[in-house]
């Protein structure tokens, strides 16, 4: 090759796959937690729910003190925030403006593109989970139980809901995916255990919504955190088969553009 | 210069369900050369283009790209070229102009200088706005930007002074001359016939999938015959001055008013159109004798405009 001057001349090269993985993780992080409505559902409406349903008894908690009962709501509805709400809508919105197809076509692989969405996924989740928790201690918030039971309830809810957000972000239009994901939202935050009990529902309802993965990991937790049990195994029992089923079917029906 | 080529497209076939978007094309490029590929819409421009960036998996036929497979070598081909998509597409709407062509930067090893470039493309007042309240002109600069910033040694253009205002057209266009004399490799699309003039070493016409002609803009525009051209009144009747002409002369009107007579023009031709002109009280403004242009070829070769 003749060795050319001058500002243009031809140096390419890729950076080393682990700067490429922090840039792309900072870079999305910074993008998630500069846009208002997603910090609406990420933070400020799980921040709301906690202080005043702590503060004023507006349902019944089904024998627990009341912050007992609801930081693992809380939590629970985080997670779904995080890596279902927002990771759906904003992937379905990269698609739609070409953006994963333009990255395909970068030195970032689509494996690591993938891990860097799940790392965003993974410090916004501590964010808020050091939000809701710090404001649930200054609420009188005492947890007992297993860290570890925790960790593993976190990242197969994590798992079980980012496998159902690609799967809706790569097969529906971005509006559709910003309508149903909000939607869902709402629904499962009413329906999934998350401020209202599940006896509170008729038993056939009950036993429907604590199989959702909202339920399932608001019921995990409160297991754990409240209760002190050990591993709650048919809560991650459903978890796993929700994030087996969600990522299997992203994988046969996502589309880049 | 070395036989190398930076692209070898060898009778690409691609099809969408039943339809054939290129249909056995077969296609070079040299390096360190701007090649337009020129066509009417739905030519095929951009599945060939997207078939050398590796978006697209040919039917049959072969690409290769600085020697690799799209394909199967993507991973070792990304990083070395770079691309911009139709209408500027594929930025982040969240993001800020000049903090997306940093993002980008970042992915390559030894990237350009982000706020120089950011400037030479008019971008600095652009800097700081999120790319959705961005104009479609700014959009497609910010997409060049995010083109050119890993130091590609081969960059795809789809239609990049597309939306573009005249200033901001031409200084794109000696933007991609400076890429040229650093040694870059463009290719690009377009369907403005002046921009393939004024910039290519190397024009690619295609049309229905195939490629029509391939050459400079000299060697596509040469031929024996020559002609004459002027302006006049729209519709005349040209009959009795068909009749005056040589027998295989062509005469047409190509535009409403536009006359154009292909021959071989002899100063004798030459008098017979202007007295017909006199006789029929005609002004013929722009009378020009020449080779024709490259409109008249590629209208010739495509049937129509490219529009």
């Amino acid at each position: 090759m003749t060795a050319v001057e001058g500002t243009y001349a031809p140096a390419p090269g890729a950076a080393p796959l682990w700067r490429m993985l922090a840039v792309q993780t900072t870079f999305e992080t910074r993008l998630l937690l500069r846009n208002g409505e997603q910090l609406l559902l990420t933070a400020i409406i799980p921040v709301v729910l906690l202080a005043l349903l702590t503060a004023v008894p507006v349902f019944d908690t089904a024998g627990y003190e009341r912050v007992d009962f609801l930081v693992p709501g809380i939590l629970a509805l985080s997670v779904m925030s995080t890596a279902f709400t927002s990771l759906a809508i904003a992937t379905g919105y990269e698609r739609r403006y070409g953006v994963l197809k333009r990255l395909a076509a970068s030195p970032l692989p689509r494996w690591a593109l993938l891990l860097a969405k799940a790392l965003t996924v993974l410090v916004v989740e501590v964010l808020q989970v050091a939000l809701v928790c710090g404001l649930g201690w200054a609420l009188g918030w005492r947890p007992h139980g297993s860290v570890l039971a925790v960790a593993v309830l976190f990242v197969a809810g994590t798992l079980a809901f980012a496998g159902l957000g690609l799967l809706m972000a790569g097969t529906l239009r971005a509006e559709a995916t910003l309508a149903a994901a909000n939607l869902v939202y709402i629904l499962l935050l009413v329906l999934g255990g998350v401020v209202i009990p599940f006896d509170q529902f008729p038993d056939a309802a009950a036993s429907v919504l604590t199989t959702t993965p909202t339920g399932a990991l608001a019921d995990g937790l409160r297991d754990v955190l409240a209760d002190g049990a050990a591993m709650p195994w048919g809560a991650a029992g459903i978890l796993v088969g929700w994030a087996v089923a969600g990522f299997a079917a992203a994988a046969r029906w996502f589309r880049w553009e | 210069m070395s036989s190398f080529r930076a692209v070898e497209i060898d009778a690409l076939i691609k099809r969408y369900g039943g339809t054939i978007a290129v249909d056995g094309l077969t296609l070079s490029v040299d390096p360190g050369t701007i090649t337009s590929v020129l066509g009417p819409n739905g030519a095929g421009k951009t599945t060939t283009v997207e078939c050398c960036e590796g978006y697209r998996r040919p039917d049959a036929g072969t690409v290769r790209v600085l020697g690799l497979d799209p394909q199967r070598d993507a991973a070792r081909l990304r990083p070395r070229i770079g691309v911009m998509l139709q209408e500027g597409a594929g930025l982040y709407p969240g993001a800020r102009a000049i903090e997306l062509v940093a993002h980008l930067a970042r992915l390559h090893a030894q990237p350009l200088d982000v706020a120089t470039l950011v400037d030479r493309l008019g971008l600095g007042d652009a800097g700081r706005t999120p790319v959705r309240r961005l104009s479609g002109g700014q959009r497609q600069r910010v997409a060049l930007a995010a083109a050119l910033v890993g130091r590609p040694e081969l960059v795809f253009l789809d239609e990049p002074t597309a939306g573009l205002d005249p200033q901001m057209r031409r200084s794109v266009w000696e933007l991609l001359d400076e890429l040229r004399a650093d040694g870059v490799t463009v290719v690009l699309t377009t369907h403005l016939i002046d921009e393939a003039e004024r910039l290519s070493d190397d024009v690619a016409i295609i049309d229905d999938g195939r490629l029509a002609a391939q050459g400079s803009p000299l060697e596509l525009t040469k031929q024996d015959e020559s002609t004459v051209q002027f302006t006049g009144p729209p519709r005349l009747d040209l009959a009795s001055l068909r009749q005056a002409l040589p027998e295989e002369t062509a005469l047409d009107e190509t535009a409403p008013g536009r006359y154009v007579v292909r021959a071989h023009v002899t100063p004798q031709l030459l008098a017979t159109v202007t007295s017909w002109c006199a006789a029929h009280d005609v002004m013929p403004e722009g009378l020009h004798v020449g080779r024709r242009s490259l409109e008249d070829v590629v209208i010739e070769l495509t049937g129509r405009r490219p529009s």
